[in-house]
């Protein structure tokens, strides 16, 4: 346990050192597509002013489960594919998938502190009305917890699957689809309109971070209903931790 | 004395990486054994098997079959409790690119348990040994080859190890930083650490080992001390002669007759005399060639080397 804490500690003095370029990688994107379609098209009538309550979930869960999903994902590339860095930890007195599960949680703690971040400054240019109960808070904190955690784990499969010289392609090839299709910029249950892409989103695991904090932050407006995000968040995480640590050991020993 | 490392009959087989790659056969059933405060070589040729066996043994490549322990624990069955024990010092240059000289060595105490106030002392002493202090607030991109090498020894040694893993620690070193390495190694090793080095020098197995096993295609073909081995190598002396008047071959027929000679090699003026180890050879050399009127403007002995042993062994020269 001491050693998983040093661990944790270490990674944590490279995120408290790093924060300025990591605010700025995380909060720009979230905060100017929150300025042009929550703030500024809405003003020129072009988007209806209902639609940023449909947004404010959105860009949050974008931003959460990117931010963790990146923080675990770019520096395994480069530690295995390149540097060896990671060897120093792997000596470390700890079972490899104590470090590996360490990354993990140093995802969801990047995850936390970007949704910090990314929250507030939202909400106050779009002005979204939250009137949140005490099981909407608790929805929150949970759904935020699970989705910043499969993304952290799915981060791990993509860092020790993919060499280096191919994680912009799969960033551009695999990202893009998923946040587009990822129910971040509309309800999932709008998509009813065309009915084969309603149920072909649904391997996406993005959709039901997104729609978990549309349930949990405009329960009013129409979402997901709360068994299908839940076990699936909970699916999805379980499944990408087990592939996730079983990579890794297979980097991590020859 | 009490035995530390013991490897019997291991074995490695990597398997392909790619569908169409090939096995590769590491290990071959290699075998010894290393007592408390040895400094033990492993010596041979790159791809040998010595980076696969101090792999194995410090739990980062799972062995095939067969037996590694450390102080008696089982690597591959309890990783957790042969890292503890161990101090890894790695061919590669894998410092933590994010963190100080400094910062390094204390998250890497903390890592192991080291109280706050014991890192703290421990870092500045070994900072202050290896002469790394004045960069000890600097990230370690900038640093030289030696530097990150004596950086990577003080890591390694900050939890205070009973065993210190060396992977060819002065490949790509000048031969300055090598012999302050050299003599850093020494240091620890007389204090009591025990070490396995691996090398493909001569010179440095030589210079370090108490005893070195001399390992290739994944197997060791003999263990002794350097001395020792070096003794064992038939025709390991060789005097060279740089003459004068020799054209006829007399000269070198006789130095044929001389007790010990195994080969005698001509050309131009020089003489190449290989012989076993027999006392007075140079001088009965510098004799004959006086009865013969031979004039011998230069002599050189050189003493047996481990180079000549791989030779002898493998009937390949080690560079190769």
């Amino acid at each position: 346990m001491i050693t998983f804490i040093a661990l944790l500690h270490r990674d944590l003095r490279v995120v408290r050192r790093e924060l300025p370029s990591f605010l700025l990688r995380v909060v720009l994107n979230p905060l100017l597509f929150t300025f042009i379609f929550g703030y500024v098209m809405p003003r020129m009538g072009i988007i209806k002013q209902g639609y940023t309550d449909m947004l404010l979930p959105g860009i949050l869960g974008l931003s959460m489960t990117l931010s963790s999903m990146q923080a675990v994902s770019l520096p395994l590339v480069i530690d295995f594919g390149w540097s060896k860095e990671i060897e120093d930890r792997l000596l470390a007195p700890i079972s490899i998938a104590g470090v590996a599960l360490g990354k993990i949680i140093v995802g969801v703690i990047q995850a936390i502190i970007a949704g910090l971040v990314v929250l507030p400054l939202a909400w106050l240019l779009m002005r979204v009305q939250l009137n949140l109960t005490t099981t909407d808070v608790v929805h929150f904190v949970l759904v935020a917890l699970l989705s910043s955690w499969l993304f952290a784990a799915f981060g791990m499969v993509i860092g020790t699957i993919v060499p280096p010289q191919q994680i912009s392609l799969i960033f551009t090839a695999l990202l893009s689809p998923m946040i587009f299709f990822g129910c971040a910029y509309y309800p999932w249950a709008t998509l009813h309109v065309i009915p084969w892409f309603k149920y072909a989103v649904l391997i996406n695991p993005l959709v039901y971070a997104n729609e978990g904090f549309r349930m949990a932050l405009t329960p009013a407006m129409p979402h997901m209903p709360m068994i299908l995000v839940y076990s699936a968040l909970i699916g999805f995480s379980l499944f990408f931790t087990w592939v996730g640590l079983r990579k890794f050991e297979a980097r991590a020993l020859d | 004395m009490e035995t530390v490392i013991t490897v019997r009959e291991l074995k490695k087989t990597f398997k392909p990486k790619t569908r169409k790659g090939l096995e590769v056969k590491a290990l071959d059933g290699i075998s010894f054994e290393v007592p408390r405060g040895e400094f033990f070589g492993l010596l041979g040729p790159n791809g040998a098997g010595k980076t696969t066996t101090i792999g194995i043994l410090t739990t980062r490549v799972l062995p095939t079959s067969g037996v590694a322990q450390v102080e008696g624990i089982d690597v591959a069955r309890e990783p957790v409790s042969v890292k503890r024990r161990i101090g890894v010092v790695p061919q590669v240059n894998n410092l933590d690119r994010s963190l100080t000289a400094k910062e390094i060595l204390l998250f890497h105490a903390q890592y192991f348990g080291v109280s706050k106030q014991q890192r703290e002392q421990r870092a500045q002493q070994l900072l202050a040994r290896f002469e790394l202090t004045e960069r000890a607030d600097e990230k370690t991109t900038g640093f030289s080859g030696g530097m990150a090498q004596r950086l990577k020894i003080c890591r390694a040694l900050m939890h205070d190890p009973a065993i210190l893993f060396l992977d060819e620690p002065t490949t790509g070193l000048d031969p300055q930083a090598r012999h302050a390495m050299w003599e850093l190694l020494k240091e620890l090793n007389q204090k009591g650490l025990t070490i396995l080095l691996t090398t493909h020098y001569m010179e440095e197995a030589d210079q370090l080992c108490s005893r070195v096993a001399i390992v290739d295609h994944g197997k060791v073909l003999t263990i002794d001390s350097p001395a020792q081995l070096k003794r064992s190598v038939p025709g390991g002396y060789l005097v060279e002669l740089q003459v004068r008047n020799s054209a006829d071959g007399l000269f070198t027929d006789a130095l044929r007759s001389l007790a010990g000679v195994v080969e005698i090699k001509a050309e131009n003026d020089r003489v190449r005399v290989y012989a076993d180890r027999v006392e007075g050879l140079l001088a009965n050399a510098m004799r004959l060639a006086g009865e013969q009127h031979v004039i011998v403007t230069d002599a050189h002995v050189s003493e047996p080397s481990l180079e000549n042993l791989f030779l002898h062994l493998t009937g390949r020269s080690l560079r190769e």
